[in-house]
């Protein structure tokens, strides 16, 4: 049934419809309005489960193991920080095999604090073992839902869907939510590989030494790469019972003939395809690929799609600081041996809004082989080198962020 | 599959480990029963003379005997943890999760909230870790768990110090012991005196339902506490003194011996309370002064001179100032109404 929804009221029934046993969650913004509307779900009788307030993010994600071992469904939402706070917990979950399900509603990491979307926060832990997907609307946020925890349980293996804060979370859009038959019949009751049982004992959890535990990581990274295939078939069943366009690894767009493709994760893709559809009314050959499934990432498949294109340009909302992009140094390794060119572009850092204009002179640069190897979009150089001048001359120059927000005060004024 | 339960052999007789099997059937103790669970069997990796380990068998068996065998326990990272578990030798005969040091408390919570939503309610659930992981490093999900009245027995075996890491200080650590972090160098003998941190009195100020203090030492009393718990629903806390002789510097057949001393001295009071308030304690019927439980142990060695005579007394009597602080708040000289 079609709906006019906020993106987190969205994301909150999908979930619901996923009938989870235990809803842990702790609030940060931008992820509250998902546990507020959870919450009141579970007080009004729609959804039958266990909603516990935790006291941290660490307990949320701690409470959610523990349901998960006891072969429970279990869900938790969280952003930035928060992410951060239940870090040890994050590789705790992957490494006990559990499949829960997360919401992570991408926000930047402080210092300094900021609540606006970026992906720093999922880049962070890309390396835990969790299946990481990216939403590009906020439908593809419902959907990805019930391929989570299809996922998750099918592989044993946690899986977090990365919905862009605020850009999607607090948007309003029109979703289709699909009958509870329907997510039913795509989900089949949780069946746990282990489970804590008084008539069947095991421990779980134990320690591991140098004699197995390689080959018991190696077992992860088996498990993990085991989505690249299940995530095309589930998308396959999806798109059959739901009626429409569903999940897959990455998805490509006016890819055919493209000599310039852009590549990037969430919904900052909107953004790009209208850029993409402007110029190729101006006859320009330049594509999109959207990478929906960042881990495991699907080297074979982007390849595959990048296979004909001559010069790359990856867009990215987070960065390594001290070396760059982090999906285009995914993207090199998959097209290992080949010399196309890629281009990183770092963009909507903290919020910052990510221009049609903008991305349309990166494009247009790349079209015309002019672009540099790495651009911070929209950076504003001058409040770069007042503070580095500043930092040259005086030892306690003071606090950077306060001393470029000061600067950026005087640019208003003097306006 | 289930588990095969062989009957334990006991080789002991009258003794106190095995709970005096000479005494008429009702009043004998669940570790006396050959039949008994045996939640942590033997071959594990624990010291000779571990006090945790003793603790451990005696506080989960009685729980398993409450429960029906109807248990789950939840561990925290620790002494117990490493020693009882590399895979694939694991000493436990029951269902065992670990995850974490710190997030004991909230993994039960989860444990109990999934059983309860997957219509296994009436499987309860033991979370179990160290001072450290109770005390410092997990106080708050501890802290959230008892807030939230979640149906979780928690369990804290206080050796009073780091021991899994090499006897490090922890926030439990009694004054003027030596650890690898307070060793006592010339002016400052051992850990610093301060207020430490009390767990049964915090857990009391959440007025959860039951509280308890226990030592090895005394087999029934631990026994009836675990199974006074496991009649209750909600957040419980039972903190059981547990003599660690690689840490204390004991000696391994101590272990009893000592914690019965930090009974008797005051400075471990044992007692009971429901919803914040003390409803029961264990009097102490035969008195000793600190010094008896003190020259025992080598944490304490730099309090003593080469003759076992008391070298240092300012601190001595700091010491016996505390015991005597117990003995007067809990009424430990008085009868119990217990
Ligand atoms: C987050 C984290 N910090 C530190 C450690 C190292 N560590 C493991 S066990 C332990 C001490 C355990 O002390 P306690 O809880 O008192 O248990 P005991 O070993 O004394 O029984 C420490 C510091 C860890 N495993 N995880
Ligand atoms: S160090 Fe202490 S607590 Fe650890 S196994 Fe040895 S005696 Fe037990
Ligand atoms: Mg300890």
């Amino acid at each position: 049934m079609l709906y006019q929804l906020e993106g987190s009221q969205a994301v909150a029934r999908a979930v619901a419809l996923c009938r989870p046993d235990v809803v842990c969650a702790y609030p940060i913004s931008p992820q509250t309005h998902i546990i507020e509307a959870l919450g009141a779900l579970v007080k009004s009788d729609q959804l039958d489960a266990e909603f516990i307030n935790a006291d941290s993010e660490f307990s949320a994600l701690s409470v959610s193991i523990g349901a998960s071992a006891v072969g429970a469904r279990a869900y938790t939402a969280t952003a930035s920080q928060g992410l951060l706070f239940m870090m040890e917990a994050v590789y705790n979950a992957a490494g006990l095999g559990l499949p829960i399900v997360m919401t992570l509603a991408n926000r930047a990491i402080g210092a300094p604090i900021n609540i606006w979307n970026d992906h720093s926060d999922a880049m962070s832990v890309r390396d835990s073992g969790w299946v990481q997907l990216f939403a590009e609307t906020n439908q593809e946020a419902v959907d990805l839902h019930f391929l989570a925890f299809a996922l998750a349980e099918e592989l044993s293996v946690p899986v977090m869907v990365c919905v862009d804060g605020f850009i999607l979370t607090h948007s309003i859009e029109r979703v289709d939510l699909p009958e509870p038959e329907v997510v039913d019949a795509l989900l089949p009751p949780f069946l746990p590989r282990q489970s804590l049982d008084p008539n069947d004992p095991v421990s779980i959890g134990a320690m591991v030494g140098p004699e197995a535990f390689t080959e018991v990581r190696y077992l992860a990274q088996v498990r993990l790469h085991q989505a690249l295939d299940v995530i095309p078939r589930l998308g396959e069943r999806h798109r059959s019972l739901l009626g429409r366009h569903a999940a897959q690894l990455i998805d490509g767009y006016e890819l055919d003939d493209a000599d310039v493709v852009v590549i990037a994760m969430g919904s900052v893709l909107g953004t790009i395809k209208d850029v993409v559809d402007d110029m190729r009314a101006e006859g320009h050959r330049i594509g999109a690929l959207s990478i929906t499934c960042f881990r495991p990432f699907p080297a074979a498949a982007v390849r595959e799609a990048l296979s004909r294109a001559t010069r790359l340009v990856v867009v990215e909302k987070a960065f390594s600081i001290g070396y760059g992009g982090i999906l285009s140094t995914d993207i090199s390794l998959a097209l290992r041996g080949l010399s196309t060119p890629i281009h990183e572009v770092i963009a909507g850092l903290g919020g910052r809004p990510v221009w049609a204009d903008s991305l349309r002179g990166v494009f247009s640069d790349a079209l015309a082989g002019t672009l540099v190897e790495t651009t911070f979009l929209d950076l504003d150089r001058s409040l770069v080198d007042a503070e580095l001048a500043r930092m040259a001359a005086t030892r306690r120059s003071g606090p950077p962020a306060e001393n470029v927000l000061r600067d950026l005060a005087d640019v208003g004024r003097s306006a | 599959m289930s588990i095969e339960r062989t009957p334990v052999r006991f080789y002991q007789v009258g003794s106190f480990a095995v709970g005096n099997r000479l005494v008429e059937v009702e009043r004998r103790s669940a570790q006396s029963d050959p039949g008994r669970a045996n939640s942590l069997t033997s071959g594990h990796r624990a010291c000779a003379g571990c006090g945790e380990a003793l603790g451990a068998r005696y506080a989960l068996d009685a729980a398993m005997r409450a429960s029906h065998h109807q248990l789950v326990a939840v561990n925290a990272t620790g002494c117990l943890e490493v020693f009882s578990t590399p895979y694939p030798e694991t000493s436990w005969r029951l269902p065992w999760l670990h995850s974490l040091f710190g997030n004991a408390a909230a993994v039960a919570t989860g444990v109990a909230a999934g059983l309860r939503a997957t219509g296994r309610g009436h499987v309860r659930v033991v979370a179990q870790g160290g001072d450290g992981g109770t005390a410092d490093i997990g106080l708050g999900p501890l802290s959230g768990m008892f807030e939230r009245n979640d149906d979780v027995l928690y369990i804290c075996y206080d050796n009073e110090a780091y021991m899994n890491t090499g006897v490090q200080r922890s926030g439990t650590t009694p004054g003027a012991a030596r650890t690898a972090t307070t060793e006592s160098v010339g002016e400052h003998p051992g850990n610093r005196f301060g207020q430490g941190k009390d767990l049964p009195r915090i857990a009391m100020a959440h007025e959860i339902p039951y509280v308890a203090t226990a030592t090895v030492a005394d087999l029934f009393d631990l026994e009836s506490k675990v199974e006074r718990a496991m009649e209750i629903h909600g957040a419980r806390y039972l903190h059981i003194l547990v003599p660690c002789p690689l840490g204390w510097g004991s000696v391994s057949s101590d272990t009893v011996r000592l914690a019965r001393l930090a009974h008797q001295t005051g400075l471990f009071p044992v007692f009971e309370a429901r919803y914040g308030e003390v409803t029961s304690i264990t009097p102490i019927r035969r008195p000793e002064p600190v010094e008896s439980y003190l020259r025992l142990q080598k944490r304490f060695a730099h309090l003593f001179n080469r003759e076992g005579e008391v070298a240092d007394r300012a601190t001595v009597a700091l010491i016996q100032s505390h015991a005597s602080h117990n003995i007067t708040r809990y009424g430990l000289l008085g009868d119990s109404d217990d």
